[in-house]
């Protein structure tokens, strides 16, 4: 028995040290975008409270276990329920904290953020047009009249295992979606065929396309780079297989990638 | 085992059981709540291994970056069957097979209430089980499209589009909702009418309770999902629209009629084992029951908030703002009852005089590991947050730290705590104590990683990867077989028991309580011929 335990304690702490020193993801990626930032805030608080509820309830348990171990108390005690006035506070007391927890640090927050999520029409200073395939990406800005899709370019050769992986594997497009940086934009999202849902992680959103029916949200992403998600929702044989890939740059980058777009619509043979 | 119960029978009775045949239509015709308590055990025990098998071969794909073993049609096969088994072929079965066994125990009957209908609820399972695996096994063998491929949540209209997999899929649900329906039934008119004189209902152990509420949720929801499922198969051969917008159907109605199933379920699944925890953890503090009246609320109060927060599932579907924060706000609500029946369970342990036998480190485990799956449901019911979470591998994470520690560490506690009374021999301590350890090392190896990852941003349901995910991936898969290999030396431990063991007393724990406890190990064929009465 003891080796077993200490094979257990073993692991945790491995896991402890490797989570803290390697340079592996395990928490959300930097946040981007208001609503990003707001999850990453109520995340980081959740797993504080959480964390702390979790141990303090362990510590009592283990405490438990030792105190009023058979070998240490021949005789247990008796009682069912709280008795006097006093215990009955002090038996309400966690569920008064609890209601609070719910209600109140996490409720309040929480009232705020789905208004903030939900607020997809004040200000939109663009609107995107985002539609499901199976398997692939539609994008389309429909104020200025642009339309393309966005497929996977990762060869078959690095799924199969026949070549090395690259940097971006499944993470990478032939078209991606780019976008001005720091300008409200309004998604709307919808499918050609089964449900679909578009996630980038570090935009903090996500929202399915449904097939016939428009869904939306926003993002005011405040910083330029790549940004890379995945499709989560199953949607069939290649549902792993249909990244989101968003390129966000500064507002004359975009006013030339659009202007490309539109001579490259236009021109002939297209 | 059953067998050496079967010479035991007392041979008196107008009983149809005194001339019971023997051998194979023995176990076919039986109408006796032991022999079918076993059978629904047996049965839950080669699902559970199905459906691990299924999953190790999931996590055995995802070991690491590429496609090694299975092609993705393959593997969504088996994401979809392992939820399917493990819900409705594991999860719910084990749980009828112990209120089939202990439920007429517990109350002081000597049957349950409708025997026929017993035998009838559980001979429609085996076939229900081999529609829903046989199209996989055809697809192996190069026959037809596989089985059901769209996840157990069936989305439409990918569940529409499907190969003829997802047929088999709808007739086995239906099957395996008419046996539910029918075990509830029997619960439901056992607990009401064959309880004990002076055992009034809430003198009725929380075994009993915890069923009843389960009962009663499974025949509230299982006629919905039925339903639900039929319209599915309209929409596939008969030119309905239920799902299909082009029709003027609406995909995410199917999600309201699934997930108004769906989340019950989790109740359907837990609150049977908050009713065997209570016994396990008296017993072995040698205490009484702490705050049973609580407890049973608690219990009414969980099936009650279940049937109205199901729409939390789907957050990322859209909702009104309105809808999203009602379905947010009720959600909370429910960690009311659950912290009560933690505050219980804890407060049930203080100050006694515990003792750590296999059933009790399983009872602990549970309170503990299904603990943290409580508390990371918190932070999922936060509308505006769950986004990040939802559909990733921090989901799936946690509905294993709820699921998995109540439908298996808390069935194995409760059958490790009757086992003597049903075999008539003590377990190997020894041996149980290793497969706690194992089960805990396996689980959260393979779990804590999939939080990790999921917050990382990996989703749910992908048979590839993108590379910054590799290190926890195989730090998961390798949990996945140290779990699943427990599960073997779970039925080595039970099958050594059934064979010999030390002989058990008619109390084979020193603090056992209840009057499944009064009588000898192995309890008699029908246990109580005259019915004891309760003070």
């Amino acid at each position: 028995m003891r080796g077993v335990k200490k094979l257990v304690l073993g692991v945790f702490a491995a896991l402890g040290f490797s989570s803290v020193w390697a340079a592996y993801t395990y928490s959300f990626p930097e946040p981007v975008t208001p609503i990003a930032r707001e999850t990453l805030h109520v995340h980081n608080l959740f797993m504080v409270i959480a964390l702390t509820l979790f141990f303090a309830v362990l510590a009592l348990m283990l405490y438990s276990f030792w105190a009023h171990h058979k070998s240490r108390r021949a005789n247990a005690a008796t009682f069912t329920g709280p008795s006097s006035r006093k215990q009955w506070l002090w038996t309400l007391l966690p569920f008064a904290c609890l209601l609070i927890l719910d209600y109140g640090v996490f409720g309040i927050p929480a009232f705020h953020a789905v208004k903030m999520y939900e607020n997809t029409r004040e200000d939109a200073e663009l609107v995107v047009k985002v539609t499901g395939n199976q398997w692939f990406w539609q994008y389309e800005f429909p104020g200025q009249g642009v339309k393309y899709s966005s497929r996977l370019t990762t060869p078959r050769d690095q799924i199969d295992n026949l070549s090395p992986k690259g940097e971006h594997y499944l993470l990478e497009v032939d078209q991606p979606l780019v976008l001005p940086v720091n300008k409200k934009i309004r998604f709307i999202t919808t499918s050609n065929d089964v449900i679909h849902s578009w996630w980038v992680p570090a935009f903090g959103v996500k929202r399915d396309a449904v097939p016939g029916f428009l869904r939306e949200f926003w993002a005011t992403v405040e910083k330029t780079g790549t940004y890379r998600g995945q499709c989560s929702e199953l949607c069939g044989k290649e549902h792993g297989f249909m990244p989101v890939v968003v390129n966000v740059v500064s507002q004359e980058e975009f006013d030339t990638w659009l202007a490309g777009m539109k001579t490259a619509a236009t021109a002939p043979g297209n | 085992m059953a067998h050496d119960l079967a010479h035991e029978l007392p041979q008196v009775g107008a009983h149809d059981a005194h001339h019971h045949p023997s051998g194979v239509m023995r176990w076919i015709q039986t109408t006796n709540h032991k022999d079918i308590g076993i059978m629904y055990l047996i049965f839950a025990i080669t699902m559970l291994l199905t459906g691990g098998a299924m999953i190790l071969g999931v996590r055995a794909e995802l070991f690491q970056p590429g496609l090694q073993f299975m092609q993705p049609e393959f593997f969504n096969q088996l994401i979809t069957l392992h939820g399917l088994i493990m819900v409705f072929g594991f999860a719910m079965p084990a749980a009828t097979g112990l209120a089939n066994y202990m439920l007429p125990m517990v109350l002081g009957a000597p049957d349950m209430a409708l025997p026929r209908l017993n035998n009838w609820g559980f001979w429609i399972l085996p076939p229900a089980a081999v529609m829903l695996v046989l199209p996989f096994f055809l697809g192996i063998m190069g026959v037809g499209p596989g089985a059901v491929d769209t996840g157990w949540t069936m989305y439409a209209p990918l569940s529409v589009q499907s190969g003829w997999g997802m047929d088999f899929a709808i007739f086995a649900v239906h099957m395996l909702g008419v046996s539910s329906i029918l075990g509830s039934i029997n619960v439901i008119v056992t607990i009401l009418n064959m309880r004990a004189p002076g055992m009034t209902l809430m003198k009725m152990p929380l075994f009993a309770h915890g069923f009843l509420m389960t009962a009663i949720l499974l025949i509230t929801i299982m006629p919905v999902f039925a339903g639900g499922v039929t319209m599915v198969l309209m929409d596939r051969h008969f030119g309905t629209h239920f799902f299909t917008a082009a029709g003027g159907g609406d995909p995410v109605l199917w999600q309201h009629i699934f997930w108004f199933m769906g989340h019950p379920e989790v109740y359907v699944l837990l609150l049977p084992i908050c009713g065997v925890v209570p016994h396990v953890l008296t017993a072995f503090s040698r205490k009484t029951v702490y705050g049973y009246k609580a407890q049973v609320y608690a219990m009414w109060g969980i099936a009650v908030l279940a049937v109205m927060v199901w729409a939390h599932h789907m957050f990322t579907s859209g909702m009104s703002t309105g809808a999203q924060m009602y379905f947010m706000y009720s959600t909370m609500l429910i960690s009311l009852p659950l912290a009560v029946l933690f505050f219980c369970w804890i407060a049930t342990l203080w100050r006694g005089s515990l003792s750590f036998e296999t059933p009790m480190l399983f009872a602990v485990g549970f309170i503990i590991l299904f603990g943290w799956g409580g508390l990371t449901g918190l932070v999922l019911a936060d509308a505006a947050a769950d986004p990040q979470y939802h559909n990733g591998y921090f989901l799936v994470a946690h509905f294993h730290y709820a699921l998995y520690p109540t439908t298996v560490m808390g069935a194995m506690a409760g059958i490790y705590y009757w086992l003597p009374k049903w075999t008539g021999h003590m377990l190997d301590e020894r041996l149980g104590k290793i497969h706690f350890w194992i089960v805990m090392l396996g689980f959260n190896l393979t779990f804590i990683p999939q939080f990790l990852v999921g917050l990382g941003g990996m989703p749910r349901r992908i048979p590839d990867y993108p590379l910054m995910f590799a290190e926890w991936n195989m730090l998961s898969s390798i949990g996945a077989f140290i779990l699943g290999s427990s599960h073997l030396l779970f039925i080595y431990i039970v099958v050594k028991c059934v064979r010999g063991g030390k002989k058990a007393e008619a109390r084979s724990w020193e603090g056992a309580q209840g009057l499944e406890w009064t009588v000898p190990s192995p309890a008699p064929y029908h246990t109580f011929e005259v019915q004891p009465t309760v003070e």
